[in-house]
């Protein structure tokens, strides 16, 4: 990249975004969009593009073409995939050997590579373009769909989508008062967890009387799954820069602190350059573009503790102190860090201001639904066939994206429960797919929508054991400051493992409900008041199984080491020795041709001779 | 000043209290146990709960370090205080099933049983001797350690820190391991169990939980555990 100048006034920056506009509509060349995300690196994507130059330079294309490296699009399932313009072709699972076909073929002659089409397995039909694909007909993209248009590390490739020009609109037009106006009427609510109406919480920090004022961009994301925020910050970091700088505008901050989790390698270094850039072109700094508006950024990075997501645990953790939360009030849009009031917004949230700023307010609030406006990025993940980021409006109903957007359940199994917002959320089962998300429906329904992740599990899940997996996370993960939580979650967790183990009392599940309630009501931090979530909403759905687990002694879904057992039915043995070679405890024996004998004693039921035998021979019990 | 309500009483308190502080004025009782008038507040053991606020947003808050507000509905004695307040006493229980103190708030608010599997930990994690030594006795001899489930008490490193100079100060405020604590002061100790039987806690705990590291010297009660002794002996020969 170019130097970058210094820009010194509004008027300049306006200038300098129209004129990459302009050139970025007169490229005439392909261009090939490579994404290489953490997720499409990790698949190989870096390797694709190093032979994808090799392939260009090898066909003497390097003048004709262009190659553009971007952070994800959120097709994760796809990755690596290379986007062909102007044609718009998709090539999925690209691996370095293809790569001098596309040269070649596509980019010299410009035929299809058939095999590198990605197939449909909703429509069962291969697809030529990226908008074809039902993964994202019913997404509505206004936050990822740039990811797939920038190379991350290039201010200029921002400005040529129009990057920065709301923030040239706020510098030039708008009192920070008004911006506040119009966040609130957007209806813009925390994209981090708790939804408070950001117009709002920026009112509070405006109003708060003080001579020094902070902003801070809470970029934790420290639920396991969740990686919208990642994905933001890696593939589009000047717009949640750009979002950040308006917010401090507005609230009257002169100093900002973006607070990562040192996991995000490649998160890190795309903000610090692009806080560089912004600051080489004037952005960033003292007198921005000639007005009276000071902010500096700065890297504060986090040692990945769940709990320091939490905004005072986080304050504690910038200030150098341990991360634990405290009580609020005195919030910090009051006393935040060092005491001063300080704003603090998830990234997600900041990633929607320039939007809003440019396209209006009544733009976003058409989105979505009465209380819960615009779009919400979610992480799909689990027994789904599309897993990947998806952003959907407001008001979509559960179904829609699990179905239509996520392909459904992989190998003909059953729906069973979606767990949604994160290790504290909640499972909704089959009866709830109608259900439209919003703040409130996700709530009322024994869930929340937390920062977004969202797990499909199917038929061969046991509700009990995802309880138990959950909270076994947060037990770990409380800081431990208040006994109902430390204790709650820890309890909790030894009283949901007694009954999978087949140890459960009827009496269990009262105490169960007991605890989950006081730990919920008692706790002082957002962990602990909805720790409880993953108990009271698999007792509320699906009772049953717990009953199973408690009265039969037996795990309806299979899952429970202490209530299975592996059965051989000799109608079925073929006597293959397949299942003797794979059992690591030497438990199945038997000759070729004869039915085999699986020892009980011996058994540790890891399940190997379950999943290896082919003729469904193994049963479990 | 401040105006609110608390049990339908509407009081004035000075800007800059806790709900604690204001209720104690007022003569309503709240029961508390990581609170000390001599320490910061900490907000740990979850005792001192009251419900705040009115209809589905009313919620429960920890007295001790909630700030009055100008309008605040406060009320201390509602179902859902008293069933989280029974609720925390019998995880505590469950934790130091020896402590006195716990053992007298159970029996005040009528937590007959414990549900939980005991852990004799002789320790509920208020944090007192925390804020004892560094606040009172101006040492960082002893902190916290891990989070969650993991969390613990400990000196650095875990072995005997420079900082401390023995003045007993945590062992003075603990709540938890009194019983260990009081020492053979027949006249004044609540139990003198040291003197009579063998506590509970020393078998579970000999010094382990001794921040001083120099069990016997500070003229309480801590003695080896049978095990310790026979053990150091093994090791002499
Ligand atoms: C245990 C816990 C973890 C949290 N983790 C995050 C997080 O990783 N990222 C985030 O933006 N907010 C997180 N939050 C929410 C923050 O406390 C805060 O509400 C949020 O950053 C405010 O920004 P918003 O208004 O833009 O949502 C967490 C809250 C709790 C209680
Ligand atoms: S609720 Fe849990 S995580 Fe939050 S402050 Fe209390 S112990 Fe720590
Ligand atoms: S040792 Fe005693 S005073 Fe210290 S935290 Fe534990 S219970 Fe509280
Ligand atoms: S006395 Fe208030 S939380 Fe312990």
């Amino acid at each position: 990249m170019k130097a970058t100048k210094k820009i010194k006034t509004i008027k300049d920056l306006n200038q300098t975004i129209q004129s990459y506009i302009q050139k970025r509509k007169s490229e005439k060349r392909p261009v090939l969009t490579v994404s290489a995300g953490t997720c499409g690196q990790a698949r190989g994507s870096l390797k694709v593009i190093a032979s994808l130059k090799k392939a260009i330079s090898k066909e003497k294309l390097e003048d004709k073409v262009k190659i553009k490296v971007t952070g994800c699009h959120g097709f994760c399932e796809a990755e690596p995939n290379i986007i062909i313009q102007p044609q718009d072709i998709f090539y999925q699972k690209v691996k370095p050997k293809d790569t001098s076909d596309i040269a070649s073929q596509t980019i010299i002659k410009n035929e299809i590579i058939d095999r590198l089409l990605f197939s449909d397995p909703i429509s069962k039909k291969t697809v030529l373009k990226e908008d074809d694909i039902s993964f994202y007909k019913k997404q509505k993209r206004i936050l990822l769909g740039d990811n797939a248009l920038i190379d991350p590390t290039d201010i200029n490739d921002y400005l040529s989508i129009g990057g920065y020009s709301s923030l040239t609109k706020v510098l030039s037009k708008m009192a920070p008062e008004e911006v506040i106006e119009v966040m609130k009427k957007s209806g813009l609510r925390g994209r981090g967890g708790a939804g408070f109406p950001t117009g709002y919480k920026w009112e509070f920090t405006r109003k708060a009387k003080d001579t020094s004022k902070y902003i801070i961009c809470n970029a934790d994301e420290g639920d396991p799954g969740a990686y919208m925020d990642r994905s933001l910050l890696e593939g589009n970091p000047h717009r949640v820069l750009e979002g950040m700088i308006i917010g401090a505008y507005a609230v009257g901050a002169e100093e900002g602190y973006i607070y990562v989790r040192d996991e995000y390698p490649l998160a890190v270094k795309h903000i610090s350059l692009a806080i560089s850039q912004a600051e080489k072109m004037g952005l960033l700094g003292k007198k921005i573009l000639g007005t009276d508006f000071n902010f500096r950024i700065h890297i504060s990075k986090g040692a990945g503790a769940f709990v320091c997501g939490e905004e005072t645990a986080l304050i504690a953790s910038v200030e150098g102190r341990v991360g634990e939360p405290r009580q609020r009030p005195p919030f910090p849009a009051m006393k935040g860090l060092w005491k001063k009031p300080t704003n603090i917004n998830n990234v997600e949230t900041l990633a929607n201001i320039p939007l809003i700023v440019e396209k209006g307010a009544d733009w976003f609030s058409k989105i979505g639904t009465k209380g819960s406006k615009g779009t919400k990025i979610f992480s799909l993940v689990g027994k789904i066939n599309n897993t990947g980021l998806v952003e959907v409006p407001m008001g979509i109903t559960l179904k829609e994206i699990i179905f239509d957007i996520g392909g459904g359940i992989p190998g003909e199994k059953e729906f069973k429960a979606v767990q949604t917002g994160g290790p504290s959320g909640g499972c909704l089962p089959k009866e709830k797919l109608g259900l439209p998300i919003d703040y409130e429906g996700l709530t009322e329904a024994g869930s929340i929508m937390g920062s977004g992740g969202m797990i499909v599990l199917d038929e061969n899940t046991c509700m009990v054991d995802v309880a138990i997996y959950f909270l076994n996370f947060l037990r770990d993960e409380s800081c431990g400051k208040c006994l109902s939580c430390r204790e709650g979650t820890q309890r909790m967790w030894e009283i949901v493992k007694d009954i999978s183990e087949g140890k459960g009392k009827e009496e269990d599940i009262q105490l169960l409900k007991e605890l989950a309630q006081t730990t919920k009501d008692a706790s002082l931090c957002g962990l602990g008041q909805t720790a409880a979530n993953p108990v009271l909403s698999t007792l509320r759905y699906f009772r049953d199984e717990y009953m199973a687990h408690v009265r039969d002694k037996t795990c309806p879904a299979g899952v429970c080491k202490e209530l299975i057992t592996y059965l051989i039915i000799p109608d079925k043995c073929t006597g293959c020795l397949a299942c003797i070679k794979v059992c690591p405890q030497e438990a199945i024996s038997g000759e070729l041709k004869k039915v085999h004998v699986l020892d009980q004693e011996k058994c540790i039921k890891c399940g190997a001779c379950f999943e290896v035998c082919q003729f469904d021979a193994i049963k479990i019990e | 000043m401040i105006s609110l309500k608390m049990n339908r009483l509407d009081v004035k308190v000075e800007d800059g209290w806790t709900i604690l502080e204001a209720a104690k004025f007022y003569g309503l009782e709240i029961p508390t146990l990581c609170y000390n008038e001599g320490l910061s507040p900490y907000g740990g053991c979850r005792l001192c709960l009251v419900e705040v606020g009115e209809g589905p947003r009313a919620k429960l808050v920890s007295s001790c370090t909630y700030p009055v507000e100008e309008g605040l509905v406060v009320r201390t004695d509602t179902r859902r205080v008293i069933e989280a307040r029974k609720m925390m006493i019998e995880l505590m229980l469950s934790l130091a099933p020896n402590s006195k103190v716990i053992q007298d708030l159970a029996s005040k608010f009528g937590v007959k049983q414990v549900r939980f599997k005991i852990r004799n930990e002789e320790c509920i994690l208020c944090g007192l001797c925390v804020r004892m030594c560094s606040e009172q006795m101006d040492g960082r001899a002893i902190g916290f350690q891990n989070r969650g489930y993991k969390r613990k008490i400990s000196t650095p490193f875990d072995i005997r820190s420079e900082e401390c100079r023995l003045c007993g100060g945590c062992m003075y405020i603990c709540p938890a391991c009194q019983l260990r604590c009081q020492g053979p002061q027949a006249d004044t100790a609540v139990c003198n169990a040291c003197l009579n039987m063998d506590p509970t806690c020393l078998d579970h705990y000999d010094d382990l939980q001794c921040w001083m590291y120099d069990a016997g010297r500070c003229g309480t009660c801590i003695r080896e555990s049978p095990e310790k002794s026979a053990e150091k002996e093994q090791t002499s020969k």
